[in-house]
């Protein structure tokens, strides 16, 4: 049983690939360009330690957001306002970080408590709503997402701009003791020409591993999953439904306020519009799909939407070029074909599971052992 | 397993030269690693009422599925009056006359009468209802086969009785001449029942064919004109009532003596376990769901709860696990006034729920079985250790009451939703049972649960009563409530209408206080419990 439930977990990944490879194909001979270029280009990517390297940096705050979706996944809740959490909690910290009078590395600690509290904040709004006034989560945090919109180039003008230089639009630069330092020293042969190792990757993997022991391993992420599994049966095994969703969503909100220090904590040290990253919110609903909500699948999916990412800068400068939307459209493509593929296989696994167990009880002695019993010990 | 289809029923008279309305013949239906069917023969005559008896879990389900056209067989034939027919979908059961009224009502409780029985049958070409046209139809329809219900009334203003009328008549209205019951019986009360087998005789009387699923033995002696007993899938006999007792059937059904749910000596102590005091809880339309309800449970006592659904015994349940704000009254377990109490608090102090709906409110069924065992009891050792799960004593607690209450599974990692429906209720006792419980709220503990499983529930829950637990048993099997219960109440329109010694009460008497009426003839008192 256990060998066979390995192969329907990998059977669905693999399938998913081999339909997007089939599908992109597809795509590409029908607008004319040949499938083998574009292959030969990501082939030369996975190899160039400098676009491997950019694409983990890019796939760190992409991670940190599937994660921020994710959670709320797991209590059937959709948080699209991871867009508007991250922006607000971005520019609040980045402000805060400058201005706090903290000690030396404390800065750090200080910069990620306060973009989790704003995150935590602005999502914990829809919470209570949802909670307490049956308003849909999914309108409210994209209401929110709005307001956060404005409400963020509001603040970074209006009050946290740094009057000192002239031109740019951004916050003052956090002081070095909320820099975290490159990770530069771990690329093995050092890091090539004008790439750096961007620390917030560091972040990403602590928030995957709070996520994981929250989730699966604690007494409130046991809570939380048996909400999104069924509401009712939650609710008369003790667990209170109100509570859950408003600190569910403020949990999301919280770990959706750390998306957008990777530009806060490293380079440029500060909140401006242009270099802060835009849409990461929504291209983390993406991954959390991708990722199926676990923490090592939602790793997989973003590192290979950052991937694709970075691909655009090469597609577009081949000789002759190809059109960077292919990326887009691969990307849309993997993500049909992995929800298509999990759903299959989830089929197929019920099936199975329900045949596994009537043939194996069909005519046991009433007194047999179970089989998978010394799994426990 | 030899298919023995005795036919020793004569077709009746009335019958007379038309074919069978239905002729099954080696019907088999595989499912991935279960036969649900195999080898099923049965032959309905015209004008009659076939009675296809069997225990949960035997294939009756499946078999009037495939009739309806719902599945499809994997080998057999199945003939509609003399035509050899195939059905894809319901539809092509519907054409052919065979119209089914589901266990469950399908109905639309905000549309009327005539909205719901022409709902699916609508003129096809006309754009706007003639409701004209419906009204007469259905009022000719309720005069032949005396189904007489008003048809511009709202369903949800509709008692049981007359909902079930409504479904007959849906399918009437869409020309059916073989009508398929699913457990009719099953949420009505003795007088409603003696209702609709007076419906059922006159259908017959037309010339309709009626096919009967039923696990109530007596009932199916008393309507059937011929019975059919499935047991473990395939047909093991047809006999003729007449000519059988309700043992018997019983014996041919479960190839076994039939158990009897009934308590030995009294094991009441004079210690109050579970006390409500005036309990009331909010309705819709202004009447409450349960009127200041009075109720002590002694350690060692199961009280019985005899009601027809929906007359405040979901609200019962949800007052005394905390699922619901009272209005008004107090509710105490042992010395604690657990009145305002959370959910988890009376978890936490010992108070047990075997939920009324189990897939609804008491499983994950695509979480693994340990996962399930913990629900309830996540605060709690073995499951958790300080904030986190205990996976290893989770699972230990699982393989133990896997194996002490039979839970027929593989291993305990599998999801519940692969489970039976059976093995998922014994999965459910064993949790709240081995949680040392000090109350014990059981609702429908055997429903859908077949009879030797049922036979060790009920042992369990005597057990468990032995060794001082005070259980509330909520239940809609009046055989199961008068021989478990040391004390018998019954609910009617959220109030207590009589406290009944379950030794002495007739199920006559029953019936009558649960439609509301006194057995003596006056008007019924509310019999206020000592």
């Amino acid at each position: 049983m256990t060998r066979n439930r390995l192969a329907l977990t990998l059977a669905a990944p693999v399938l998913a690939i081999v339909v997007a490879t089939i599908a992109s194909a597809i795509a590409l001979v029908l607008t004319g360009y040949a499938p083998g270029d574009v292959l030969s280009i990501l082939a030369d990517q996975a190899t160039s330690v400098r676009d491997l390297l950019r694409t983990v940096n890019r796939a760190g705050p992409y991670y940190v957001s599937g994660v921020a979706v994710a959670i709320g996944f797991k209590m059937n809740l959709f948080n699209i306002g991871v867009e508007g959490q991250y922006r607000l909690a971005g520019v609040v910290a980045a402000a805060a970080g400058a201005a706090l009078p903290l000690p030396g590395p404390t800065r750090v600690i200080g910069i990620l408590a306060v973009a989790v509290l704003v995150g935590a904040a602005w999502s914990g709004l829809a919470g209570l709503l949802r909670a307490y006034r049956g308003v849909s989560e999914v309108i409210a945090t994209i209401m929110l997402n709005a307001i956060a919109l404005g409400l963020t180039p509001f603040l970074l003008t209006r009050y946290f701009e740094d009057d000192s230089e002239g031109f740019a639009v951004r916050t003052r630069p956090i002081p070095s003791g909320g820099r975290l330092p490159f990770l530069d020293f771990l690329i093995p042969g050092g890091a090539p020409a004008g790439a750096r190792f961007n620390p917030f990757i560091l972040i990403a993997i602590a928030v995957g591993v709070v996520y994981y022991v929250l989730i699966w391993r604690s007494r409130f992420g046991y809570d939380l999953r048996a909400s999104g599994s069924n509401p009712h049966a939650a609710r008369a095994s003790g667990v209170d439904a109100k509570r859950m969703t408003v600190i569910a969503m403020a949990i999301s909100g919280g770990i959706a306020g750390l998306v957008g220090l990777s530009t806060i904590l490293s380079t440029p040290y500060s909140y401006t519009e242009e270099s802060f990253l835009s849409g990461l919110g929504f291209t983390g609903i993406a991954i959390a799909l991708l990722g199926r909500n676990h923490p090592v699948g939602i790793a997989l999916g973003a590192f290979l939407w950052a991937f694709i990412d970075v691909s655009r800068t090469a597609l577009s400068s081949a000789t002759p070029p190809l059109p960077r939307e292919i990326a887009t459209i691969m990307q849309g493509i993997i993500v049909f074909s992995v929800v298509i593929a999990y759903e299959v296989v989830a089929r197929i696994a019920e099936r199975r599971d329900a045949a596994e167990v009537a043939r194996r009880t069909e005519d046991p002695p009433p007194t047999t052992e179970p089989s998978t019993a010394g799994a426990a010990s | 397993m030899a298919t023995s289809t005795t036919a020793a029923a004569e077709p009746p008279p009335a019958a007379g030269d038309r074919p069978p309305a239905v002729e099954l013949a080696g019907i088999t239906k595989r499912f991935p690693g279960v036969v649900a069917n195999r080898d099923v023969h049965l032959r309905a005559e015209a004008g009659t009422i076939h009675a296809i008896v069997g225990e949960n879990g035997a294939g009756k389900s499946t078999l009037m599925k495939i009739l309806y056209g719902m599945q499809r067989p994997d080998e057999g034939t199945i003939t509609v009056e003399g035509e050899p027919v195939t059905f894809k979908r319901p539809t092509d059961a519907i054409r052919a006359g065979i119209g089914m009224v589901h266990q469950h009502f399908m109905l639309a409780d905000n549309l009327t009468v005539l909205e719901n029985v022409v709902l699916g049958a609508e003129p096809k070409v006309p754009v706007f209802l003639s409701r004209g046209a419906a009204r007469r139809r259905i009022r000719e329809l309720g005069e032949a086969y005396g189904l007489t219900v008003d048809p511009d009334a709202l369903v949800e203003t509709l008692g049981v009785g007359d909902r079930q009328r409504v479904e007959i008549l849906k399918v009437l209205y869409r020309g059916a001449r073989i009508l398929i019951l699913d457990e009719p019986t099953a949420v009505l009360v003795p007088q409603e029942v003696d209702d609709l087998f007076r419906n059922l005789r006159e259908l017959k009387q037309e010339g309709l064919t009626v096919l009967f699923i039923s696990h109530k033995l007596d009932e199916v002696l008393s309507v059937a004109d011929t019975i059919t007993v499935i047991r473990a899938g395939t047909t093991v006999a047809t006999v003729d009532p007449s000519e059988v007792t309700a043992r018997d059937l019983a014996n041919l059904m479960v190839g076994h003596e039939l158990p009897t749910p009934e308590t030995r000596e009294s094991t009441v102590t004079d210690t109050v376990e579970l006390s409500l005091r005036g309990v009331t809880v909010a309705g819709a339309g202004g009447k409450p769901a349960l009127d200041s309800i009075d109720l002590d449970i002694r350690r060692g006592e199961i009280l019985g709860v005899a009601g027809v659904e929906g007359n405040g015994q979901t609200e019962l349940i949800n007052a005394v696990m905390g699922l619901v704000d009272l209005v008004a009254g107090t509710i105490t377990v042992g010395d604690d006034d657990v009145t305002t109490w959370s959910t988890r608090a009376r978890r936490e102090g010992r108070v047990a729920c075997v939920p009324e709906d189990r897939h609804r409110d008491g499983l994950l069924l695509d979480a693994p079985l340990w996962e399930n065992v913990a629900l309830g009891q996540q605060t709690r050792a073995p499951f958790v250790k300080g904030r986190f799960i205990d996976r290893d004593g989770a699972r230990g607690r699982t393989e133990r009451i896997v194996r002490d209450y039979g839970v027929r599974t593989p291993g305990v990692d599998v999801p519940a939703g692969a489970l039976s429906g059976g093995n998922q209720q014994k999965l459910i006792m064993g949790r709240e049972l081995t949680s040392d419980p000090r109350v014990l709220v059981a609702a429908h503990p055997t429903r859908g649960v077949d009879v030797g499983a049922q036979a060790a529930i009920w042992d369990e829950l005597r057990q468990a009563r032995a060794s001082g637990l005070a259980v509330l048993l909520i239940s809609a099997d009046l055989d199961e409530l008068v021989g478990l219960s040391d004390t018998l109440v019954v609910l009617y329109g959220g109030r207590l209408v009589a406290r009944v010694d379950p030794a002495t009460t007739t199920l006559d008497d029953l019936g009558c206080y649960m439609t509301g009426t006194d057995p003596t003839g006056g008007p019924v008192g509310s019999e206020e419990p000592s």
